[in-house]
């Protein structure tokens, strides 16, 4: 059997037990590696569950930056005797099984193709403390001393976080250091040739971090709600959304308290429900006050009616949808993008919402502070559609930027000295040509300006109407802003392929990193193909042009029904043949290998005559 | 529908209150609704209220759900910013706007099938949550936009215009606000303008969630024999427990103090309420007596009205929050966005 060799180029997963205290241990491992200058993207895996449940955490090492999920192990932490059959028939061929060798495993439990390194941690544990609490946390402690040993890990790295980690703590800190070197001496003593395996995998020192950060999605989210300006925030609890209005909490009261009275520059409310949120966002957007929700797929479903109302009574409001699994409660823990057409066509009657698709936590960031501008601006709801997989897994990226010289956008809102001046005030009337209307504030003027916001129809002046020609006129004029929205939201970004050709591929959100991969394994296969990462719906005109310009385009995406094909195809009008399908929807996060394997089969296929494959 | 449009003419003899403006300046459009509905009584309760505490008509912010009780607050304060939302959850677009900005006053209008049947949830929320509005229901025990269905507010045996005979128990709006936390409930009549335009000025001053019920009649589907929400049914079973005096703190030295059946209650506005009991053993600032004085009239068959419960004391959900005192709303780059520089160091914490 040849074993797996590579450094700085593997993938390692732990198989957990939900409630055990494993996520910190597992994190520290993920960032003792970055520390050591090398990329890594770890992923959770993780039941609807709070304690006993199988948890797993699955660490890609990749010194060239591949932060996509790979698919694939090669060396599994087995601590759950729950799921071992499958957590070891997961094991790439030649690759390396480590598990709690406290109880023998019958010969039959392992696979020959596989080396096995087995650690007595339990056993260990049980010996050297007497709290239960301790035997459990300084398990996952020992562990981790005991795999730096093995994949060559400087254990001093993981030492210093947690001299971050337990800072005052003096006591937490000596404890933790102690457990850490015991897994370490017994590693060197016990599982080194020729006690054990020879582990072909190791972690060499690198400079490819850079100034990049390690942050959730979600917590990038909430400061970009901090730093643009949100006042108002109600939400409901929802996986996997609510580490948003929790992380904007916790950065409110770091950023938004008054030094002097320690009053608070922000409100938030944990609502009855989505519908409540969204009611109450409503109501502070209308009244001025920049305010946005989380939430996942169900929610969107439960806000639909007041997404209409704010659509058509052009209330601004900023909606952060981190999207699960569907449909109903689908997989609430497991990744995918599902809530396109539902967020994009939200409520009754013709309706189209601004849709921000970010990439990774950086983006999160900047979205989030563009929708709320957006919002503003466009009066009208506006999405942040990000993801589980962005949302709940810390993940590098590009350090998040301000520019003080920024300014928030409010918008149309007309002032009471622009009103004392005689300036017309048509609530709904289209004065500059961009299809966006003026507003007034309540409170503004004493006898100028106040109007009465329905759901129903009316005129220019916000009178009731239901003549068809109000109707038109607003609708029509309805439309006209949401072509205005396509030239101010984030543009798509193009990627020329090294050479001319006349295959592109269109891709969005968390499939960025997989994409970036499967490029350039594509590009070493001989196809090349003009990729454009959309950030945004509306479409602005770049993206009909991206598809004009290429005989055939593969919209990859994380859904089944190809809802952002739908799109292109609804919006566009561009003939569907040209439009090739990619889906990957089984909840785990879309691979370079899957994108690249799909392309590629499908290319081969076109190759053949007819040169279409088949008709949509 | 609502495209009439006052005339503008003021008389010159129109009394000026102390902000300047005559009783009409707090009108709206002309009523669509029924002649005879009691909901224009309501409407024209809360004008003289507003007129008489001088309130800006602007500095006031007017909410509905959806239904003909939602359809009024285009009918009052035309001056005011109006926000018909979707049925049965004013609550929670009033506490949103609210959130914005604490400087406004939030007038939540309703129907007891906004509140008691589709809006249930969000009327609860909004009373436990202590939001700073005056919320009326203007209760009639029917659908009348879509021709007299029964509402959950109606009686069980109560009959419809149709013959039709509810069998479901009705929700209690009082009780419930009694019991949620609500700081202010009363209960009103539209067709007895005496008591109920103190007791919306005493919900206007008060400083949490005031709740009041007022059984408005519907003239056109519910003010038939066997109704119990009639004009004739409510005059005959209407038991009065306070008739109140609103009085302005510049004017209170003038006012006589009929000791024994008048307490005074401070506001939070600075101005105080008395309270005329007339009943000599019910203190309106024990909620649990409260409870128990709805419920025992209830199980008489009687409607109890006036100031049922207020805490005095009430604080809101501003309060709650720890909001600073200058509306969200107004606040800038400056107070809001931390900047670069907190920027790149939490940057620096997170590698």
């Amino acid at each position: 059997m040849k074993r797996l060799e590579a450094v700085n180029d593997f993938v390692v997963k732990f198989a957990n037990v939900n409630g055990s205290g494993s996520a910190s241990a597992n994190e520290l491992f993920a960032k003792s590696i970055l520390r050591m200058g090398v990329p890594v993207s770890p992923r959770n895996i993780f039941p609807s569950n709070i304690q006993g449940l199988p948890t797993w955490y699955e660490v890609r090492v990749s010194e060239r930056g591949w932060l996509g999920r790979r698919g694939g192990i090669d060396m599994m932490v087995a601590m759950n005797p729950q799921t071992w059959d499958q957590d070891v028939a997961e094991i790439e061929p030649g690759g390396y099984l480590f598990y709690d060798s406290t109880r023998p495993m019958p010969a039959s439990a392992f696979r020959n193709d596989i080396a096995v390194i087995g650690m007595p941690v339990t056993a260990i544990c049980n010996a050297t403390y007497d709290d239960s609490r301790q035997r459990q946390l300084f398990k996952n402690i020992m562990v981790l001393g005991a795999l730096s040993v093995l994949l060559d890990v400087d254990a001093s790295v993981i030492e210093s976080l947690f001299g971050e980690q337990y800072r005052g703590k003096e006591r937490l800190l000596e404890s933790n250091v102690r457990a850490l070197h015991a897994g370490c001496s017994f590693a060197r003593d016990h599982l080194k040739p020729p006690q054990a395996p020879e582990v072909g995998l190791r972690v060499k020192a690198a400079d490819k971090v850079g100034d990049r950060i390690f942050i959730e999605g979600n917590a990038a989210t909430a400061l970009g709600c901090v730093y643009g300006g949100a006042t108002v925030c109600a939400w409901y609890p929802i996986t996997p959304s609510s580490s948003v209005a929790e992380a904007f909490d916790k950065y409110c009261r770091k950023f938004r308290v008054d030094a002097d009275t320690g009053e608070h520059k922000f409100a938030i409310v944990q609502a009855e429900d989505e519908i409540a949120s969204i009611g109450i966002i409503t109501g502070a957007g209308w009244n001025g006050a920049r305010a946005f929700t989380c939430t996942s797929g169900p929610g969107i479903s439960l806000m639909t009616e007041f997404i209409g109302l704010a659509y058509f009574a052009e209330i601004p409001l900023t909606i952060v949808d981190v999207q699960r699994g569907g449909p109903s409660t689908g997989m609430p823990t497991r990744t995918q993008q599902a809530d396109l057409l539902a967020s994009a066509y939200a409520s009754h009657g013709d309706t189209k919402h601004v849709l921000l698709l970010p990439q990774d936590p950086a983006e999160c960031f900047e979205h989030a502070a563009a929708a709320l501008d957006l919002a503003d601006r466009l009066q009208t709801p506006v999405f942040v559609m990000s993801d589980l997989d962005i949302g709940m897994n810390q993940r590098l990226c590009a350090p998040l930027a301000w520019d003080d010289a920024r300014r928030y956008d409010r918008g149309k809102v007309m002032s009471a000295a622009e009103l004392e001046a005689g300036k017309d005030f048509g609530r709904y009337k289209d004065v500059d040509g961009d299809g966006i209307p003026w507003r007034t504030l309540p409170g503004t003027h004493p006898s100028l300006g106040a109007y009465f916001t329905r759901g129903t129809t009316r005129d220019a002046y916000a009178r009731y109407s239901e003549s068809g020609k109000d109707y038109t006129y607003n609708v029509e004029r309805l439309l006209r802003k949401f072509e205005t929205a396509a030239a101010l939201v984030p543009q798509p970004i193009l990627r020329a392929a090294s050479r001319k050709t006349r295959l592109g591929t269109i891709y969005f959100g968390s499939t960025s990193p997989a994409m970036d991969e499967a490029l350039e394994a594509l590009a070493a296969a001989d196809i090349h193909l003009d990729a454009l990462r959309l950030r945004a719906f509306p479409f602005p005109d770049a993206v009909r042009d991206f598809i004009d310009a290429h005989d055939q385009v593969f919209v990859v995406e994380q859904n089944r029904d190809a809802q952002m094909r739908t799109l292109l195809v609804n919006e566009l009008d561009v003939d569907p043949a040209k439009l090739t399908r990619v889906l990957h929807f089984d909840g785990t996060p879309i691979t370079a290998r899957f994108i690249a394997g799909a392309i590629t089969k499908h290319v081969h296929a076109l190759a053949v005559e007819p040169r279409r494959e088949r008709i949509a | 529908m609502t495209y009439i449009a006052r005339p503008k003419l003021h008389h010159p003899t129109l009394v000026r209150n102390k902000v300047g403006y005559t009783r009409r300046d707090y009108e709206g459009k002309i009523s669509t609704l029924c002649a005879g509905c009691g909901h224009d009584s309501i409407s024209a309760a809360i004008v003289q209220a507003c007129w008489e505490l001088d309130i800006e008509p602007h500095r006031v912010a007017k909410l509905s759900g959806i239904g003909c009780s939602s359809k009024t607050p285009d009918y009052f304060l035309g001056a005011s910013h109006g926000f018909n939302t979707v049925h049965g959850r004013m609550p929670s677009v009033l506490t949103g706007a609210n959130l914005a900005n604490r400087d406004l006053l939030y007038l939540g209008v309703s129907g007891d099938g906004d509140s008691a049947s589709i809006g249930l949830g969000q009327f609860a929320h909004a009373m436990r949550r202590g939001v700073r509005m005056v919320y009326i229901v203007e209760n009639n025990g029917v659908y009348g936009l879509t021709k007299g269905q029964f509402s959950a507010t109606a009686d069980r045996g109560s009959k419809s215009k149709k013959g039709v005979v509810n069998a479901d128990s009705p929700v209690d709006l009082i009780g419930m606000a009694l019991q949620l936390g609500a700081t202010y409930v009363a209960r009103g009549f539209s067709g007895d303008k005496t008591q109920l335009v103190p007791l919306i000025e005493g919900a206007i001053g008060h400083g949490g969630a005031a709740f009041i019920d007022v059984i408005s009649p519907c003239v056109a589907f519910n003010n038939h024999a066997g109704s119990t929400r009639s004009y004739d049914y409510v005059r005959e079973h209407n038991d009065a427990v306070s008739r109140i005096d609103f009085i302005d703190l510049a004017d209170e030295i003038k006012a006589e103090p009929s000791a024994g059946e008048v307490i005074s209650l401070p506001q939070p506005d600075g101005t105080r309420m008395r309270l005329r009991k007339l009943h000599a053993d019910y203190d309106p600032t024990d909620r649990i007596g409260a409870m128990n004085h709805v419920q025992a009239y209830q199980a008489q068959g009687e409607i109890l009205t006036g100031l049922l419960y207020v805490d005095p004391e009430a604080t809101d959900l501003h309060h709650g929050l720890n909001t600073v005192a200058r509306p969200l709303n107004a606040l800038t780059e400056a107070d809001l966005c931390p900047g670069a520089a907190a920027l790149t160091k939490l940057n620096g914490s997170l590698r």
